[in-house]
């Protein structure tokens, strides 16, 4: 049934954590080379989805194909060698590290990873800074890091929650170049966001996520038309 | 004869260099105790008793065998990771999520079970083992006589040690580790092999114990009792370096074994609870420990 081009398919996903029921059923795809967006409010389940995609989460049911691949059953750390890069919400530098090696932690996971001039060239303050310790860092800085470390490794599927959050306007705007050209060398991006206007601008597709499973889509072409939608949901 | 504030300088610098040789065995068991706890949040109670196994097994290889002084400093300390690694997998690994003291209570259990085996099997009394040729004797150093066999057990401990600090905060399985330590279910994500880094650090803490072990051996008693008797300041020197501390289990473990040395020239009375005096101290002013960061 997959075919060649859907890197992600998430099929009736169900996740706990302990005795509370996060995830009930949800349900999309996202293929090779697109950027897709998982709009909802807050505790709608955006990140617990990316955590179950994961396998980061306790128990789960239902399917996770990646690349062709049933993970569900796998553990956390071999997902990851399927070319997945994670950038969580809370950014996750590790604060006993450095910069440097904040960087250089991922191990590879594909082919084709950015080299870390070409990477240095992108964020030039990380490499300024890359002796620092990692809690040190603006939390600028620290989102680029944190981009920048799944650059470095091959991975292929981005999946970034909320990296617009809490920062000035200057990087959010400086983010949005850089997905721009992550979609220009054929990145698949998985964005959680809870700001539309950084989001709208960047994605082919967008989810709407409410109470763990998806309530509505919305094709890049479609925003005009279903702009009731979105103020109902979301309230812009 | 000259003098230390009215004590002779040959009894002064023994009791320094004695107390320089148990700092060896407190750094090094302390470190293993640091790198235990900073990954597996367990407080390793057994690691007295696998300190104490692994001068057993190098008694046992030497009597059993005819396995020598050098090849147990390898072989015994790797014997003794093989059954951290069997406890880790088979044990530990189900109490991470759980309070601190349910891994402290099962650790305590596997201590006195280890304890009461080698107890029944050679009793109380204490097993000798000889010094190696190599460290027979002393050096004349003019002001006093250094045992080549305590020289020894303070280098090698020192570059154990050394080298432990080296590799987990200068190289990048050192940062794995960190990284594991701080963040694993992030750390995970990235396609790091957890689990298998948890047992494997186990091993290695509990090796150096093993290690620790072997070296004691020509030095003190092989006794039953002997890790026992040893960890409990080994636990103060850790209280006061800070848990989970490389560097402050490394040189809290040497200063205290100072301090406990001169107490012991100075006021003899006070030197078996002069480390639980400073533990005290330490908890009241600066609860997380010298080196510890409070969470």
């Amino acid at each position: 049934m997959t075919s060649p081009t859907e890197y992600l398919r998430v099929t009736d996903l169900h996740a706990f954590y302990g005795e509370s029921h996060i995830l009930h059923g949800m349900d999309f795809r996202v293929n090779s080379g697109e950027c897709v967006t998982l709009l909802g409010r807050n505790g709608a389940g955006r990140t617990t989805t990316l955590k179950a995609i994961l396998g980061l989460t306790g128990r789960r049911t239902g399917s996770v194909m990646l690349n062709g691949r049933e993970v569900t059953g796998w553990p956390a750390h071999r997902i990851a060698h399927l070319g997945v890069g994670y950038c969580p919400e809370e950014r996750g530098i590790y604060a006993s590290l450095s910069t440097e090696e904040n960087l250089m932690l991922p191990p590879q996971v594909g082919s084709g990873g950015m080299p870390v001039e070409e990477i240095y060239r992108m964020f030039p303050n990380l490499e300024e800074r890359r002796k620092s310790q990692g809690s040190r860092l603006s939390g600028g800085e620290q989102q680029m890091l944190a981009m920048a470390r799944i650059l470095r490794t091959g991975a292929r599927l981005l999946l970034l929650d909320e990296i617009s959050e809490g920062l000035a306007p200057v990087i959010v705007q400086k983010l949005a170049e850089i997905i721009r050209s992550l979609k220009e060398k054929g990145f698949t991006i998985v964005l959680v966001e809870q700001n539309f206007r950084f989001a709208a601008p960047l994605a082919d597709r967008m989810y709407i996520v409410e109470h763990g499973r998806i309530v509505a889509e919305i094709g890049k072409d479609e925003l005009e038309q279903k702009q009731a939608l979105l103020h109902e949901y979301l309230g812009v | 004869m000259s003098e230390i504030f009215g004590i002779p300088i040959q009894a002064f610098m023994g009791q320094l260099m004695l107390g320089l040789v148990n700092g060896s065995f407190y750094a090094t068991l302390s470190l293993g105790l640091a790198v235990i706890f900073g990954m597996l949040n367990i407080i390793n109670f057994a690691h007295g008793a696998l300190y104490m196994a692994g001068a057993m097994l190098a008694w046992m290889g030497l009597n059993y065998f005819g396995i020598g002084y050098w090849w147990s400093l390898l072989l015994a300390p790797l014997g003794v990771g093989v059954v951290g690694i069997f406890i880790e997998r088979s044990m530990l690994q189900w109490l991470y999520r759980l309070d601190h003291l349910y891994g402290l209570l099962l650790t305590f259990g596997l201590a006195l079970i280890l304890e009461g085996l080698f107890r029944d099997l050679y009793g109380v009394s204490g097993l000798p083992y000889s010094i190696p040729e190599e460290f027979a004797g002393a050096y004349n150093l003019g002001f006093m006589f250094l045992p080549k066999y305590r020289a020894w057990v303070i280098l090698a401990s020192l570059l154990v040690c050394l080298a432990t600090w080296f590799v987990i905060e200068k190289t990048r399985l050192g940062a794995y580790l960190r990284a594991a330590t701080e963040n694993p279910q992030l750390t995970q994500a990235f396609g790091i092999n957890v689990p298998l880094m948890v047992m494997l650090t186990y091993g290695f803490g509990v090796a150096l114990a093993g290690f620790a072990g072997v070296l004691a051996a020509p030095a003190m008693q092989i006794s039953p009792l002997m890790g026992s008797n040893l960890i409990i300041v080994v636990f103060a020197v850790v209280v006061i370096g800070g848990m989970g501390s490389i560097l402050g289990s490394i040189v809290t473990g040497l200063g205290l074994g100072l301090i406990e040395g001169l107490t012991k020239v100075f006021y003899p009375e006070a030197s078996s609870t002069v480390v639980f005096i400073i533990m005290a101290i330490v908890l009241l002013v600066r609860p997380a420990g010298l080196f510890g960061r409070e969470k």
